[in-house]
């Protein structure tokens, strides 16, 4: 599991537009680079990245591999209603890794 | 000299230059990838708009006018929308005039997004323009273009 970063906020008002940052460990090597002996290293990047607010996307990203190593992402959303954001990446190999936050709106 | 397999690929002796030329060709041209070019980027862009038409406006990039890495760029994008369920961006996709691959990043917003601004890192492998085109949800697309230098471009090779 790549350690990741998430920021968003604790508490927020209903309506409030609130920033979300995330930050997760990733190479993301673009597959255009060679390595000593010459051979390309191969494309090994995070495609996607979604966001989700309650189960409901918000947010989704189709990355390239013309995003810095650890991508970092940050977006706004509308706080509804407490309960849980997840974060979802997926890997080109397939694999996927999910985080969550809580978020109470008062 | 016998070459064997290799003089039955190859049936004739000139064939057998020519075609170590060629090779030798591609071995120098190597180390150059393909490459993202002001026209491959336009073709991206229009691969999305489709037969709409797109205008410049609204769409704002915020990236340093010069970068020493181009590894790790700061890059925030903004689009002049008020995100009401009837009026807000559907979209917003990131193209680069110069990297090995025109397309950098497709973002999908909504109208629960709030705010239409989207920050990321890029990579750039050299100075170039960087473009970000915006779907909104009256089916109208925007554009908006920021020029940046780069000292070091994004490590190609290692």
């Amino acid at each position: 599991m790549a350690k990741a970063l998430i920021r968003v906020p604790a508490e927020a008002k209903q309506g409030e537009t609130i920033e979300i940052k995330t930050l997760i460990s990733h190479p993301m090597e673009p597959g255009v680079r060679r390595d000593n002996m010459g051979q390309i290293i191969p494309r090994h990047i995070l495609n996607r990245f979604v966001c989700r607010y309650n189960g409901e996307e918000v947010f989704r990203a189709d990355l390239f591999p013309g995003i810095a190593a650890n991508p970092f992402l940050s977006f706004f959303t509308v706080a509804t209603d407490s309960g849980e954001l997840e974060f979802q990446w997926t890997d080109d190999d397939g694999t996927t890794q999910t985080e969550t936050a809580k978020i109470t709106v008062a | 000299m016998c070459y064997g397999a290799m003089h039955r690929a190859c049936c004739t002796r000139r064939r057998f230059i020519l075609l170590s030329a060629l090779g030798m060709g591609s071995l120098l041209a190597l180390p150059r990838p393909a490459r993202a070019t002001p026209d491959t980027a336009a073709a991206a862009m229009q691969a999305i708009v489709g037969d709409a038409a797109s205008r410049v406006g609204k769409v704002t990039l915020d990236l340093p006018p010069i970068a020493e890495n181009g590894n790790s760029v700061p890059l925030t994008v903004s689009v002049q929308s008020p995100m009401t369920p009837t009026e807000h961006v559907r979209s917003v996709h990131i193209f680069s005039e110069e990297n090995p691959l025109p397309t950098v990043a497709h973002f999908y917003l909504g109208p629960r997004a709030g705010k239409a601004q989207v920050s990321t890192r890029i990579r750039l492998f050299k100075s170039q323009r960087i473009i970000a085109l915006a779907a909104l949800s009256d089916g109208s697309f925007w554009s908006g273009s920021a020029e940046i230098l780069i000292t070091l471009g994004a490590c190609l090779e290692e």
